[in-house]
């Protein structure tokens, strides 16, 4: 029983390190900052709770100790990490940083251009 | 065996690391830095994470729930410093 516990905790906290490196490749390769934001937001999250999820069941399981705040801290990081993803992605569109060349589709635009129109027209 | 397995995780993860230190050093706008810091600080989580399991001992798991909450206080700070120029917004009554 235990030895599968261990291959659990092994192969959580490999797939959790593999994440956090795909996700800085991301980071590095990808055109602009809501593709980087998107890699890093998503991937990076799920990697470290894989880590802390492997972490939390050695504890468990090798020395019998139940951690709370690793299960908090795996909850925590599920709530604010997309919350911070999308707020520095919605502060980068208003301050005007451009999309990559190679995107097609500026559905943002288009609205807050129409809702300038519809602004201007009623006075 | 599982040691070994934590220690090639740290390396995946410091090489990571240095990954997004570059795009916070090259990176062309306040946002790419911005992002960049953000999942540094996330990685750092993962790290401690490890090394308290390579040094068996659960003294730092604290930590890990500390630089979770600063980590997101700094970059809704850093957003609303970029979308509105002030952090702290005064009171329009007075």
């Amino acid at each position: 029983m235990i030895e599968i516990i261990r291959i659990i905790i092994i192969v959580l906290i490999l797939i959790g390190a593999f994440l956090s490196l795909v996700a800085a490749f991301g980071v590095i390769r990808l055109p602009d900052v809501y593709t980087r934001n998107h890699a890093a937001s998503k991937a990076a999250t799920l990697g470290v709770m894989s880590v802390l999820l492997g972490t939390f069941l050695y504890f468990y399981a090798e020395e019998g100790h139940f951690n709370s705040r690793l299960i908090l801290g795996i909850i925590f990081i599920f709530m604010t990490s997309p919350v911070a993803g999308h707020l520095i992605s919605r502060a980068a569109y208003n301050a005007g940083v451009p999309l990559a060349d190679v995107s097609v589709q500026d559905d943002l635009k288009t609205k807050k251009g129409s809702q300038v129109s519809v602004n201007q027209e009623k006075p | 065996m599982l040691e070994v397995i934590v220690q090639i995780s740290l390396l995946c993860i410091s090489i990571a690391m240095v990954g997004l230190i570059y795009r916070v050093i090259k990176g062309p706008t306040i946002p790419d830095r911005i992002v960049a810091l953000d999942a540094i600080g996330i990685n750092l989580v993962a790290v401690i994470a490890l090394v308290s399991i390579l040094l068996k001992t659960n003294a730092f798991l604290e930590i890990i729930l500390l630089i979770g909450i600063l980590a997101f206080i700094g970059t809704v700070a850093f957003s609303k410093y970029l979308e509105k120029g002030v952090i702290i917004e005064r009171d329009r009554d007075h």
